[in-house]
């Protein structure tokens, strides 16, 4: 049973950081039905930004290291924000009326240019996390949860009911749901679509460096390609939980992350040793296939077909 | 006026440049002027280079011992010539470099470097029926293949994996073992012999699981693992994965002995798993330079002259050593005619007694196990099989 708790646990952690970032995806394509598939490279750049704050304010300054882990997670966010606002502006405004395959082919062009630009910046090895948190172990029913883990959960959680609140409680979340339903509309109303897909690829550029610097300090090396699996995985979390749905999207990165640990964890039991724990992310992949065959709205979604 | 000059200067300069690619190559077929040209191939270029320069320059410092000191074979004198092609650790420039040498007609061949680009150059010296020696390709797929012109002077992945698994279980004291490994051709090879020898050693395998050389989480194998509560998690592949795997281990609260193959031998392993790192143990095929029956004098002559040594270039230097003392034995340096005293070597080199079994692996197989201390790795203990 201990086993089974952990499991949880390590599906939460995991889940979280989807979550965060299946946040993005699901935001952009519930107002500009676009897949934006830079997204997990803005996630990898705000690993790479924190890192080198990091590294650079431990080796010359004397400052606490909560407040520099503070500073690292603040200029990653501004800078992942800055950075969405500048995809949407150079790869995605200039083709707001062509057909929907140009800003996908945009979107895919954008990915390698930021995987490029990682690679030339901070080279092909993969750089760690520094040491700057002391990492306590708890024990919960037998289940090891360390501080890292605990912090992960929690901001996630905390990042996710702001936004909400952001989105149903604020005259800018009214004015993102007008123009998710539709711009044109939205437009009569004196809203600017133009500056709410700003809004929106800023905030969800945001949470990416979250998650990225998440994934950085507790799962290991940061690496100029790590954003190509994250985003497939966060995408494929969006899926499942509908895509353009915000709630759906949380909903579906947990359960993602849940899926895969327990999958991995017990599909070499459960197939009597004929599949091992090598097929962890084929669990991600296969729940995507189900979906879009059984169910291509996702778990929450209502939107139907025809905008898709 | 310019534009006509132009257009006769060019196919004569094209005419000239093949007449005379084509003549020298004529004039270039090796007559046998008492010349016997071995070829080295190692990556030259790229990311790999350093090491492949050290090979090279090991297999050119024998060379030129041999040509200084003067060698008798079939009662004339000869000379050795190096001739150094560059694989640059690419399995398809491997076989075009290979296929170079043999139109070169090379007598033998010291090389490759890395195990993807020895084996499929090996089918090409072996179809011309070339002698081949490899100083560092340790995928036992090498010598697999029922190549007879085949031969290696390092230890293969098999017995690294004995080693390493007979390690765990008498020297560790270990009952229980857990094995991942990351499902690449190394990972796979060396992970498959450490569970045989942990079980013939008298161990359990309690868990086996697997993970990809591009995965970052691996906390659902290592939750699976740590329910069997194993002595030893032995990993079989490369360090980005094998640090972070070892830091989400101590982080679930599983204090066993990680151990690894060369794949983990590494300081940007000992950079990336930091603290949690220190302890963990690692194989390296080979003996430690200082522990080389020959290697405090071979570091000399080599540092002299090229510098300070990689990893292996004690190795390319024996290749060279055992090819020729064989071509004396046979007193031929044909490659038919010395072939079958290649494989009857006895030869004492630098790195230890080398002799090949019928697969053409070397017969003494020395590993050293090193642990992780600090910022280094510290030799733990010399095995010799």
């Amino acid at each position: 049973m201990n086993e089974f708790y952990q499991h949880l646990i390590n599906g939460l952690v995991l889940g979280s950081i989807y979550a965060l970032i299946a946040l993005g995806y699901t935001m952009v394509y519930g107002i500009m039905q676009l897949i934006n598939f830079a997204h997990g490279e803005v996630t990898m750049m705000g690993a790479m930004i924190c890192l080198t704050v990091l590294n650079a304010m431990l080796g010359s300054s004397g400052m606490p290291h909560y407040l520099i882990l503070l500073l690292g997670m603040g200029t990653a966010v501004i800078f992942c924000m800055a950075l969405g606002f500048t995809i949407e502006r150079v790869a995605y405004r200039p083709l707001r009326n062509a057909p929907r395959l140009a800003p996908l082919i945009t979107a895919i062009g954008m990915s390698i240019v930021l995987q490029n630009i990682a690679m030339l910046m901070w080279g092909k090895r993969p750089l760690n996390f520094p040491d700057i948190i002391p990492i306590a172990r708890f024990e919960i029913l037998g289940a090891h949860i360390t501080n890292v883990q605990i912090v992960i959960i929690v901001s996630a959680v905390v990042l996710m009911l702001g936004l909400w609140l952001l989105i149903n409680r604020t005259r800018l979340g009214r004015a993102m749901r007008a123009t998710s339903q539709s711009p044109a509309l939205a437009s009569l109303m004196g809203i600017n679509p133009n500056t709410i897909i700003s809004v929106t690829f800023m905030i969800g550029g945001g949470l990416a460096a979250v998650a990225g610097v998440m994934v950085n300090a507790y799962y290991g090396p940061a690496h100029y390609t790590m954003g190509f699996m994250l985003g497939l995985k966060a995408f494929t979390a969006a899926v499942l939980g509908g895509i353009g749905n915000v709630a759906g999207a949380m909903f579906g990165g947990i359960l993602l992350g849940l899926i895969e640990s327990l999958g991995a964890g017990y599909i070499h039991k459960l197939t009597f040793g004929f599949m091992g724990s090598d097929y962890q992310d084929v669990f991600a992949f296969m729940v995507l296939i189900l979906i879009l065959v059984f169910r291509p709205s996702g778990l929450f979604g209502e939107r139907v077909g025809d905008r898709a | 006026m310019n534009i006509n000059k132009l257009r006769l200067v060019r196919p004569i300069a094209i005419f000239a440049l093949f007449s005379l690619v084509f003549f020298t190559g004529c004039t270039k077929q090796p007559a046998d002027d008492g010349v016997i040209r071995i070829g080295s191939v190692a990556p030259l270029t790229g990311s790999q280079s350093h090491y492949g320069k050290d090979n090279d320059n090991g297999a050119r410092l024998a060379i030129e011992e041999l040509n200084a000191k003067g060698v008798t074979i079939g009662g004339k004198p000869v000379k050795f010539e190096l001739v150094s092609e560059d694989d640059q650790a690419d399995p398809k420039t491997a076989t075009i470099v290979a296929q170079k040498l043999v139109d070169k007609q090379v007598k033998g061949v010291i090389g490759h470097l890395n195990s993807g680009t020895t084996i499929p150059a090996s089918k090409i010296y072996y179809d011309a029926g070339i002698v081949q020696i490899s100083p560092s390709a340790t995928a036992i797929a090498y010598t697999k293949q029922g190549f007879k012109s085949a031969f290696r002077v390092m230890t293969n992945d098999s017995q690294q994996g004995r080693v390493l698994g007979e390690f765990a279980v008498k020297k560790l004291g270990a009952k229980s073992v857990a094995i991942i490994d990351d499902r690449t051709a190394y990972g796979q090879g060396i992970a498959d012999e450490v569970e045989k020898a942990v079980v013939a050693s008298g161990g359990a395998v309690v868990s086996r699981q697997y993970t990809t050389d591009s995965s970052s989480d691996f906390t659902a194998i290592l939750t699976s693992i740590k329910s069997t509560s194993p002595d030893v998690v032995f990993y079989g592949g490369m360090d980005p994965q094998g640090a972070p795997l070892v830091k989400q281990m101590r982080n679930l609260g599983l204090a066993a002995t990680y151990l690894g193959g060369d794949g983990l031998n590494t300081l940007d392993y000992l950079r990336l798993a930091g603290k949690d790192g220190e302890g963990t143990v690692a194989s390296m095929p080979g003996l430690p330079i200082d522990q080389m029956p020959g290697g405090k004098n071979f570091q000399e002559k080599f540092n002299a002259r090229y510098g300070p040594i990689q990893v292996y270039a004690p190795y390319a230097y024996d290749a060279v050593m055992v090819m020729v003392d064989a071509m004396m034995r046979a007193n031929s340096a044909d490659p038919a005619m010395y072939l079958p005293e290649v494989a009857k070597t006895q030869y004492q080199g630098v790195t230890g007694n080398i002799a090949f079994d019928e697969k053409g692996d070397v017969k003494a197989a020395a590993i050293t196990l090193y642990q992780a201390k600090g910022d280094k790795w510290e030799v733990l203990e010399v095995i010799n099989e």
